[in-house]
């Protein structure tokens, strides 16, 4: 992976393949600490502890169509490049928890990338499924919550394309204003 | 806090409405974009993105989008799987922004299947 955006994309589509409803994207930017916070939880189907114990694991996957699991080994290391760390939680029948830190001026953090296109995707292929995305920094912050745009839309579908090219444009002028990392 | 521009929000539903009203089939083609790990990290958010410009660039109301896991033909991604009602879906193989442009103009808007970009037609596989 190459921006920070594209591991959110395959964290929170794990989400959605684990039957989440909801799907919590955290990102805060703290520039006095110099750090640099990633957060995706999700209501999802969550795993057992021998799941739990083996999925960092690269050469392990519940999928049957393939023998390897990259998704979370690569977003740790890309943490532990950049002087950070990833955390795993998950409680069967509950829900999964991924915190991955940074130290945001590393020279080796990969950028931040496309949000908008990250989120665009996730909700034009989870209909169902609602993401709250809040991303914050310092004292400022920018929320987009899709039950909010859901309640507005009525019988509109959010994946309808002119409500996902409104929702890609809601998020890069809402980071723009916070002036979050590119 | 930024805010989200609400009144934008009931425009586009306002429009849909009025466009729904008109329209008298439905869904007559779904492509899903394949984003497992594999997908994503050769490029299948571009295609996405590329696919959703030219559908509302070409203002058609028929098509829907959706994505899917990893099928397990890893080296073969970014996948685009292309079903026109009725007929058998055409898997297309290695995608990028320009040859997801050019299948949408041509295979979904036109029905010409873009044959050399083409993995597998219904479960058979071509190459």
């Amino acid at each position: 992976m190459i921006e920070l955006s594209l591991h959110v994309l395959d964290i929170a589509e794990n989400s959605t393949r684990a039957g989440a409803k909801n799907v919590y994207i955290t990102i805060v930017e703290d520039t006095l600490r110099d750090r640099l916070s990633l957060e995706i939880r999700d209501d999802g189907e969550g795993m057992s502890r021998e799941t739990l114990e083996r999925a960092m694991d690269p050469f392990f996957t519940s999928k049957k169509v393939r023998r390897v699991g990259l998704g979370l080994p690569m977003l740790a290391q890309a943490a532990e490049q950049a002087g950070g760390s990833l955390k795993l939680e998950s409680e069967l029948g509950k829900g999964t928890l991924v915190r991955v830190e940074f130290q945001l001026s590393h020279i080796d953090r990969q950028p931040l990338g496309d949000m908008a296109g990250t989120l665009a995707t996730l909700i034009a292929g989870n209909g169902i499924v609602d993401f709250i995305y809040s991303h914050r920094r310092d004292d400022r912050e920018f929320l987009l919550d899709t039950h909010e745009i859901r309640s507005e839309l009525e019988d509109v579908p959010i994946t309808h394309v002119e409500v996902l090219n409104y929702i890609r444009r809601q998020i890069k002028e809402g980071l723009k204003e916070i002036e979050a990392i590119p | 806090m930024a805010k989200l521009k609400i009144e934008d929000l009931k425009k586009i539903k306002e429009k849909v409405h009025s466009e729904t009203a008109l329209r008298e089939g439905d869904r007559r083609v779904k492509i899903t974009v394949h984003m497992g790990t594999c997908g994503i990290a050769s490029g299948a958010r571009e295609v996405m993105d590329s696919l959703m410009a030219e559908i509302e660039e070409a203002g058609v109301t028929d098509v829907i989008v959706t994505t899917s896991g990893c099928m397990g033909l890893c080296s073969r991604e970014p996948l685009v799987t292309v079903e026109i009602l009725g007929q058998e879906p055409i898997k297309y193989e290695y995608m990028n922004p320009n040859k997801m442009r050019q299948v949408f103009k041509r295979h979904v808007l036109q029905g010409e299947i873009q044959t050399p970009f083409v993995l597998a037609k219904g479960a058979e596989i071509l190459k």
